[in-house]
């Protein structure tokens, strides 16, 4: 122990007298991991818990598709099932989806916009830390005698105040996860309202950057409502008020438009980042500069102001004046337009383009396509009249995977093997890349495609059983699932093996076309890079030229 | 260097005293939701919550237009009770004073005490609804194995909008968890000496 402490304290000084060193990380784990305020271990703590997060939650959806496997009840209690639900989603949006993201904004904005590290690197440390015990306290639940949360992710009242003990540590749970994204989100506005390098203007940002400065205010406005609406639910719940209590005079409905205030720019918060990353992608591999920069700009503004007017289309059924119906329908349909252009850019971007297939293209790619599909389905869960029938069937369940999956999280997996070499300085296998794209790709369809069909057929979701005239397409389904869930396997392998095994170097630049600031850096960068704000060159720079 | 360092410090303080009021703001309006959210059913008529309660309201003349009023009724289910409407619907005249009747029962042994509470399906047709006299102005309460009919006065005002031709008046009936039988009974005992 004293060996320990005196060897630290002597690497200190070493530290301080050599302060000019580039790659100068601490070597004791507690200082290098615990304590660091780098943005480059912060991001990589971000993306290794999120990842862990996401195979948490991705073997509660195991659980629920294999009791779905055939009709009857045969693995699992009908409540332990709603408790999968309901934490799968939280674990997902909350644990895997969202850190994730943060973690790409940690890595990657500080170095793409010519900055040291983020702008404020103490909180950075903490908002990340807040974490793991905010899960902790959720998973805990799930061993406690009244078992985990089982409402449903989006905890309508009166269900939710039905529940035990264990609400109090789910409702802490949620208020930590918000307080660590709103310390996030003022950290990634400062960084890039404050710390760019000079001659890097607005217009000049990465898409990925923008897509972030946006998403960043969306948390800030969002995640505070939900704060407030769980304390409502929360007071409710142990001190006898009646916000949603319809016996004391409230109303269980205005938690659900409460709920969907944050809701729907929630699934905004998951998607526009991966918008960003795609756009950063595709340019790349095309070898041709995005088509339509500012219309990107300007489609993803439009996109998060439009979040914030569309959140009763979740509730189309709760009975709502037939005008607020038609306010809620044509304001979501607007939001065909701005992503339409996206699309639209994205192929055009790709259009001539001299195209290769490495597996961050094959991910984007994929996201284009099957986001796409997701989009589609929205629009028609859109329409108030049908959405009477689609509500809480397995449609809106297909809906929001296709989004969420082949979206966010390919656009996810897109980013880590676009930027896995410019991390780690070495190169993943491509053969095995490729192997695990084609098998998500097509385990993805099999997977949530049938549940189209059995939505409209009317089975509803949140169930652990179901009519035998169901039971094809939710095998067809519960295969595609473990195809999908084992695949991911292959994900952790090309990961451990590009870190600790691959020979292969990677140069600064790694691909071809790659343009950008972090680029001009070696792979891996130095521990902290840009100390001395670099030249913005057009040349490297992947939307310097304005005339496009 | 250090200049610029310092300037920098400065306007991220700026920018994050924003930000942090930006999000204390927004906690906040999560809050202001719920007056606000009174305020729109008020207006809308949302939730019942246009239904006018006139004791001796005077009844508008009576219009040849007839709407259908459909009755429903709920118990939550912390009150064992059984509670329906006598009539599933009626045709009135719109500005005709109308009684619907409730038929409530409570089949356990011990006295319960029930508060109703009401709902009116299309909102719109709430800012219309006038009740003179309703079961569910006061809690009610049911002595072991009491049956009792509950009516409701009401009439719907003559200018209610042309599209609405069918009113929906729904109850639901909550328990008052604080309601004690034996202080009742006690109560009525020692006023009965």
């Amino acid at each position: 122990m004293s060996i320990e402490s005196t060897h630290s304290h002597e690497d200190h000084t070493h530290a301080a007298d050599h302060d000019d060193h580039h790659d100068h990380k601490p070597s004791s784990l507690l200082d290098r991991w615990l304590f660091t305020t780098n943005h480059k271990d912060i991001g990589t703590l971000y993306l290794v818990f999120s990842l862990l997060m996401f195979f948490i939650g991705g073997s509660m959806a195991m659980v629920i598709r294999a009791e779905l496997f055939m009709p009857g009840l045969q693995l699992v209690e009908p409540d332990f099932f709603n408790q999968m639900t309901t934490m799968h989603a939280l674990i997902m949006v909350f644990g895997a989806v969202m850190p994730a993201w943060v973690g790409f904004a940690n890595w990657m904005i500080p170095m793409m916009i010519g900055a040291p590290d983020m702008a404020l690197p103490r909180m950075n440390n903490w908002s990340f830390w807040i974490l793991p015990f905010a899960f902790a306290m959720l998973l805990s639940t799930l061993f406690m005698d009244s078992g985990g949360p089982a409402a449903g992710w989006t905890l309508y009242p009166p269900l939710s105040l039905q529940s035990g003990q264990n609400f109090a540590f789910v409702v802490f749970a949620v208020h930590m996860m918000g307080i660590s994204s709103i310390m996030g989100s003022i950290n990634v506005i400062a960084t890039i309202l404050n710390m760019r390098a000079p001659g890097m203007t607005l217009l000049k940002m990465p898409l990925f950057v923008w897509t972030w400065l946006i998403t960043a205010f969306l948390l800030i406005a969002v995640m505070p409502v939900l704060a407030g609406a769980v304390t409502m639910l929360l007071t409710d719940h142990f001190f006898g008020t009646s916000f949603f209590n319809a016996a004391g005079g409230g109303d269980p409905v205005m938690f659900q438009h409460i709920f969907w205030f944050f809701g729907h720019p929630e699934v905004y918060i998951m998607i526009l980042p991966a918008f960003g990353v795609v756009s950063e992608i595709i340019p790349t591999f095309a070898r041709k500069p995005l088509f339509g920069y500012s219309a990107m700009v300007y489609a993803t503004a439009s996109i998060a102001f439009l979040s914030f007017i569309v959140w009763a289309h979740h509730m189309f059924t709760v009975g709502m004046p037939l005008t607020g119906e038609l306010f809620f329908m044509y304001a979501t349909m607007l939001i065909a337009v701005p992503t339409g252009v996206k699309v639209f850019n994205w192929v055009s971007t790709m259009w001539r383009g001299s195209m290769t297939f490495e597996t961050p293209m094959l991910f984007a790619i994929g996201f284009v396509v099957l986001f796409t599909i997701g989009g589609l389905s929205g629009l028609m869960l859109a329409i108030a009249a049908v959405d009477l029938q689609y509500h809480d069937t397995y449609f809106v369940v297909a809906h929001f995977h296709y989004v969420l999956v082949p979206g966010a999280v390919f656009a996810l997996m897109a980013g880590a093997y676009y930027w896995l070499p410019k991390w780690t300085g070495r190169m993943y296998s491509e053969k095995w890349g490729k192997i695990h794209f084609w098998l998500s790709a097509i385990s993805v369809n099999i997977l949530f495609f049938p549940q189209h069909y059995l939505g409209l057929a009317g089975m509803p979701r949140r169930i652990p059983d179901y009519s035998t005239q169901f039971a094809d397409f939710n095998m067809i389904s519960s295969v595609g699932g473990f195809i999908f869930g084992a695949s991911q396997l292959i994900f952790v392998g090309v990961i451990v093996h590009c870190v600790y095994k691959s020979r292969q170097t990677a140069t600064g630049r790694v691909w071809e076309g790659a343009k950008g600031l972090e680029w001009i850096l070696s792979s891996p960068p130095p521990y902290h890079s840009f100390n001395t704000p670099p030249v913005i060159d057009s040349t490297t720079m992947a939307h310097a030229d304005e005339s496009h | 260097m250090n200049e610029g360092q310092a300037k920098r410090d400065q306007s991220h303080g700026k920018l994050v005293t924003r930000l942090v009021l930006l999000a204390i703001g927004m906690f906040g309006f999560g809050f202001a939701m719920w007056p606000l959210y009174n305020v729109f059913c008020d207006l809308t008529g949302l939730g019942g919550r246009g239904v006018k309660v006139i004791e001796n309201a005077t009844v508008p003349e009576k219009s040849d237009r007839q709407v259908k009023i459909r009755f429903d009724a709920t118990v939550n289910s912390g009150l064992p009770w059984i509670f329906q409407a006598k009539e599933k619907s009626m045709v009135v005249s719109l500005g005709e004073m109308s009684e619907a009747l409730y038929l409530a029962m409570n089949p356990n042994d011990q006295a319960m005490a029930g508060q109703a509470i009401y709902n009116v399906t299309p909102p719109e047709a709430s800012l219309y609804f006038v009740k003179t006299e309703c079961f569910c102005f006061t809690e009610q309460v049911l002595q072991g194995n009491e049956s009792r009919e509950m009516p409701v006065y009401y009439f719907i005002q003559p200018d209610l909008p042309e599209n609405i031709k069918e009113i929906t008046l729904s109850y639901t009936f909550y328990r008052d968890e604080n309601f004690d039988p034996l202080a009742l009974t006690a109560g009525s005992a020692s006023s009965s000496d």
